[in-house]
């Protein structure tokens, strides 16, 4: 209960910024100050009013690119996270379902697809596709595909075998009606955790692609690209780079946990 | 005697060992059943004995074509459905229905009660499915209070009401309960019992009722084949079999629930 209103209150907050960031953001977050470069955030000494979380070595302000990089990682979680669970769980359930060579062709495309390495795939993606917003998602979607197919895949054959499958068939339900109206209600709570917890990893790994720039243009805001602009300043200004970390650490955690409380607070087999 | 409603002909069924080394090729096949001959009449209560392993309950899922036999033919009044493709089966889903043994596995945890008894009429174009499912649930003696909740709120016994419920709920013309009341207490075995009896009679169902049970059998049962390693051993009406069982293994199955009684007064000798 209590982690459902902790990480649903961090996304909630989240959600909001991303929405109204024109009117939340104290600063346009691309506005260069050189005379107030590497402000202080405001509980350390020598910050400037109205700069909450300091500035960075640009004198750009920290909290208004904050605010305006949760767009980014929002859209990525929620596009990013809901492609790679339409494809993998569709695949995934056909195979757990249909069994025979559904399930070995699919099960072959996900072994080879894993033996790749994520993150050199992602580069690699978006060396190919061109850098942008749409190939990022694209990219997070067509290589984590492979972790729903996997788990709803084997919850899938799992569910199959039980007894209610069999009295679909002898109610006269058609195969594909089994599937949709029988087994995919008690793949769901799965696939609800499965798809907060993806969004987080998306999160991150557009955080990555922005690290080594390969994620949006640079100038536009993104945690990922904040923290490594940090990195060079960790020294003289930590807090370029701690303020997104804390972010990114916080999002990623609330998604997973928003999820876990989700589905044991709607599942009715577990209310 | 009327055409039979179900007319079993020399039934085989062989599934693939999975369990069987091989290194290439499909797994060798075991017999399951074997030729298995029998008539269900209209109106019969037919129960279906044997131990464990004997392939009652593999014989009761080929009945209403949950498998599909290797060999022999099923007549589902006069019609063949042995090798019915699952489109032609659909015609007669409704007349052959089957109660699970375990209903904590065969009612889907996510659908409500009334759901799990309004769905197989909707899918057979019942109309007013939902008022239908409504006073099944009073026909079985749940009440319509239960409707909206789901199986695990339900007692072992109420669940079982449930599965009842939702295969007569079609009316249909057989109907298939397999060890449907070997997971619950002797009283409420009585009640569920009772219960069918009372369905059967009043709906005119042929019954086929598999149990390693033979009193359950005795009570609710006018015919019975005795089932061994796939192949019937004995068959006819329940009181002669149970009177003057002609097989050996026959008595020994009901030796070995009838000891005590049998042997009354063993504890003070």
């Amino acid at each position: 209960m209590v982690r459902l209103w902790l990480s649903g209150g961090w996304l909630a907050i989240l959600v909001l910024a991303a929405i109204f960031a024109p009117w939340i953001a104290p600063h346009d977050p691309l506005a260069q100050d050189l005379f107030l470069e590497r402000l202080p955030p405001v509980w350390i000494d020598g910050a400037e009013p109205g700069y909450y979380l300091g500035t960075d070595s640009l004198g750009r302000d920290v909290l208004s690119r904050m605010i305006y990089g949760a767009r980014i990682a929002l859209i990525v979680a929620v596009l990013a996270g809901g492609a790679a669970a339409l494809i993998g769980s569709t695949l995934g359930l056909l195979a757990g379902f249909y069994g025979g060579w559904t399930d070995r062709i699919v099960g072959r495309i996900i072994d080879i697809w894993m033996s790749f390495p994520p993150v050199l795939f992602a580069i690699l993606l978006v060396a190919v596709l061109g850098t942008g917003l749409h190939s990022v998602i694209l990219a997070i979607a067509i290589i984590d595909w492979t972790r729903f197919a996997r788990v709803i895949r084997a919850e899938t054959m799992a569910q199959s075998r039980m007894d209610y499958v069999a009295s679909a068939v002898v109610i006269g339900r058609s195969r594909l009606g089994t599937l949709a109206a029988e087994v995919l209600p008690n793949v769901l709570p799965t696939l609800l955790v499965l798809f907060s917890l993806e969004m987080g990893i998306a999160v991150i790994v557009e955080a990555i692609l922005s690290f080594v720039n390969l994620s949006i243009s640079s100038d536009d805001p993104t945690w990922g690209g904040m923290i490594a602009e940090g990195r060079t300043q960790i020294h003289f200004a930590p807090w370029v780079l701690v303020v997104p970390m804390v972010a990114l650490f916080l999002t990623v955690l609330s998604f997973s946990q928003f999820g876990e409380g989700l589905k044991d607070r709607i599942d009715p087999v577990l209310r | 005697m009327a055409d039979p409603l179900l007319q079993v002909r020399d039934l085989h069924l062989a599934l693939p060992d999975l369990n069987a080394p091989r290194l290439f090729g499909p797994a060798p096949q075991v017999g399951i059943l074997h030729g298995l001959t029998f008539d269900i009449p209209r109106g019969a209560t037919l129960g279906i004995v044997g131990e464990s392993g004997s392939g009652k309950s593999t014989l009761g899922r080929c009945l209403v074509r949950l498998l599909e036999p290797t060999g022999g033919t099923i007549l589902l009044n006069g019609d063949d459905i042995t090798h019915a493709s699952p489109r032609d089966l659909a015609a007669h889903r409704r007349d052959l229905q089957m109660i699970f043994q375990d209903p904590m596995s065969s009612l889907n945890p996510r659908h409500s009660v009334l759901r799990l008894i309004a769905d197989p009429m909707r899918l057979h174009g019942i109309q007013d499915a939902d008022a239908k499912a409504r006073d099944m649930l009073d026909r079985v003696h749940l009440g319509r209070r239960f409707a909206d909740r789901y199986p695990h709120q339900l007692s072992g016994g109420q669940r079982q009401r449930v599965g009842i419920a939702r295969a007569v709920g079609l009316s249909p013309r057989f109907i298939l309960a397999d060890e449907i009341v070997s997971g619950l207490d002797v009283s409420t075995q009585a009640q569920i019992i009772r219960l069918l009896e009372e369905l059967v009679a009043d709906m005119d169902l042929t019954l086929a009722f598999i149990s390693h049970d033979l009193s359950v059998i005795r009570r609710l049962c006018r015919e019975v084949i005795v089932l061994r390693a796939g192949q019937i051993v004995e068959a006819g009406a329940t009181s002669k079999i149970f009177s003057a069982p002609a097989h050996p293994y026959t008595a020994a199955l009901q030796s070995s629930i009838a000891l005590p009684e049998l042997d009354e007064g063993w504890l003070l000798s």
